[in-house]
């Protein structure tokens, strides 16, 4: 064989080499590296072991954005799911203005997450938004929304005379605002995903179903949703994975830019950011940058593991 | 039989309306007051012409590395055997479980150290290869019969030529996936445009639009003049190619 012919196929991959390893794969080392240093705006101070982790377990601030960030996938994923599930079992077989329905529930998706965020802000804004405008409309109360420090569970509780405090008082309005949108975004992206699984499901089970007896609830109880784990598992996970990354609502939706009234709505990606571009705390941002990572590690390890196996190819 | 399904359509429906509302509050606030003047005020008030040229320049030159690296990738993890290639492979993938908030602040510095903070290069260069973009292209080469290639071989054509002619016209609805997935992730990403960029004159739409909105808080019309226009090109690319679209999402299961 001529050397020519030996030596090419690496050829062919060399400029996507170059690119993955310059930007992609040294980036993500020197994260980790940099995680035991102390580097800041001055420059590489030498190596200090662990001292960046301690720093993150006694940091209240880091602790506030894991927990906002923990409401925030609690409040996501659930409802990413109930939704687009329901909704395409609406949208499921024959039905009229199929193709349109699809359109108008997958437009959020293709929207920019900024554009997303300046209107949604229009929407939630306290004064004469359109959002209280409705409410008040039906009789209620306005909300602060963006600009509510208060939990909801405080919210919901104080009427009756009851105070949580901490993590009981739950996110805060300002950051279940942010779920609000966050779920509308990403609705036309899994109602698809769940589509495609019903439409994977072969009519001889709802045949046979049918046969036994079973009513609606039962199909879906017995047939439907066991058929679907694969694809509702794989939502879950991702849905997850992506919930863990916000940062373009945080950081448009609630000023003083990101962050929200009171540090309600510091996302983990948020802090982050915050300590490596307005601090330029590289050596700390790089130990929150490898939790980050540890934990959708982690998820994703799950997702293959289990993922895998369940997933019916037929 | 008939009543369910009118009940489906009128849940569809009011789903449907619950979804466009902000679309339409978007609109019909840009056009109050100024009516279309607010427009043409909001373009002049802020450079939005450079930003759309800049996001332009960056989505073009970012969808053609990336079609360029990935054919080349692809073809050669696809269809040749070498030793080493598994592993290659596989340091590609794996990059691709790691966020790119996790890498964020480290890039910066290298591109610190490279002179690249705040230049085009910085926009464009780190993505001008997309790794999931060779995975997709590398499993639909995958499917293509040796045959084919022997035939072509046969007949006079170059490796290279091979790849031209034969394979990547065989795979238009790959790239057209491909393309649909790079031009939507690089006209609406923020966060790195927003990092490696400092001077309005490479302001990017996202990060145009995100100062806008810091300065012009209270100036509604205008905001959402230009929330309007700024999604235009997306939506109207969105209705031409949504079947497509939606059918590359739902089949590979990624968000941008």
């Amino acid at each position: 064989m001529r050397t020519g012919s030996r030596i090419s196929p690496y050829l062919y991959i060399l400029p996507a080499l170059i690119i993955v390893i310059c930007f992609r794969t040294i980036p993500i080392l020197a994260s980790f590296t940099a995680s035991f240093a102390d580097y800041d705006i001055g420059g590489f101070h030498g190596f200090v072991g662990f001292s960046n982790y301690e720093r993150m377990l006694t940091d209240a601030r880091f602790w506030n954005s894991v927990s906002n960030t923990v409401f925030f996938v609690l409040g996501v994923v659930p409802a990413g799911i109930a939704i687009p599930l329901l909704l395409a079992m609406l949208l499921r077989g024959d039905l009229r203005g199929k193709a349109f329905y699809r359109t108008i529930y997958f437009l959020p998706v293709v929207t920019s997450a900024v554009a997303v965020s300046v209107v949604w802000t229009w929407l939630f804004k306290p004064e004469a938004g359109p959002v209280n405008g409705v409410i008040m409309a039906l009789g209620g109360d306005p909300l602060m929304w963006l600009r509510e420090p208060r939990g909801i569970f405080e919210m919901m509780l104080s009427p009756l005379g009851l105070n949580p405090k901490g993590i009981f008082a739950g996110p805060s309005l300002a950051l279940v605002s942010l779920m609000i949108v966050s779920v509308w975004k990403s609705i036309g992206y899994n109602t698809v995903l769940f589509l495609a699984g019903l439409e994977n499901i072969s009519n001889t089970y709802y045949e046979a179903a049918k046969l036994d007896g079973a009513g609606k609830w039962g199909t879906f109880r017995h047939v439907t949703w066991p058929l679907l784990s694969p694809t509702t598992f794989y939502v879950l996970i991702m849905s997850t994975i992506a919930s863990f990354q916000t940062f373009a609502l945080v950081y448009v939706m609630t000023p003083p830019p990101g962050g929200g009234p009171l540090g309600t709505t510091n996302v983990i990606v948020f802090y982050l950011f915050q300590k490596a571009f307005d601090r330029f705390d590289i050596g700390y941002a790089s130990a929150i940058s490898v939790f980050l990572f540890i934990v959708l590690l982690f998820l994703t390890i799950i997702q293959r593991r289990f993922g895998e196996r369940r997933v019916h190819y037929s | 039989m008939r009543s369910r399904q009118i009940i489906r359509q009128v849940l569809l429906l009011v789903g449907g309306i619950i979804m466009l509302m902000p679309f339409i509050w978007m609109i019909s606030t840009s056009l109050e007051q100024g009516g279309l003047q607010n427009y043409v005020e909001a373009w002049t008030r802020v450079p939005f012409g450079t930003y759309f040229l800049n996001t332009l320049l960056v989505t073009s030159l970012t969808l053609i590395g990336v079609l360029i690296t990935s054919s080349l990738a692809a073809y050669s993890f696809g269809t040749m055997e070498y030793p080493g290639r598994d592993k290659l492979f596989l340091l590609f993938l794996s990059t691709m479980m790691v966020p790119q908030p996790v890498y964020l602040a480290p890039s910066y510095v290298l591109l610190a150290k490279l002179g690249w903070v705040d230049t085009y290069l910085a926009l464009i260069v780190p993505w001008i290869t997309n790794v999931f973009s060779i995975f997709l292209l590398r499993q639909h080469f995958m499917t293509l019969p040796k045959s084919l290639y022997e035939a072509a071989r046969l007949d006079g054509c170059s490796r290279f030529g091979y790849l031209w002619r034969v394979a990547l016209p065989l795979s238009k609805s790959v790239i057209a996936t491909i393309m649909l997935f790079n031009v939507i992730g690089s006209w609406n990403s923020f966060m790195w445009p927003l990092v490696v960029t400092h001077s309005e004159k490479l302001r990017v739409l996202q990060v145009g639009l995100s100062y806008f909105n810091q300065e012009q808080s209270s100036n509604y019309q205008l905001l959402m003049a230009a929330s309007t226009f700024s999604i235009l090109p997306l939506l109207l690319l969105f209705l031409l190619a949504q079947k497509h679209l939606v059918a590359s999402y739902s089949r590979s299961g990624l968000k941008d």
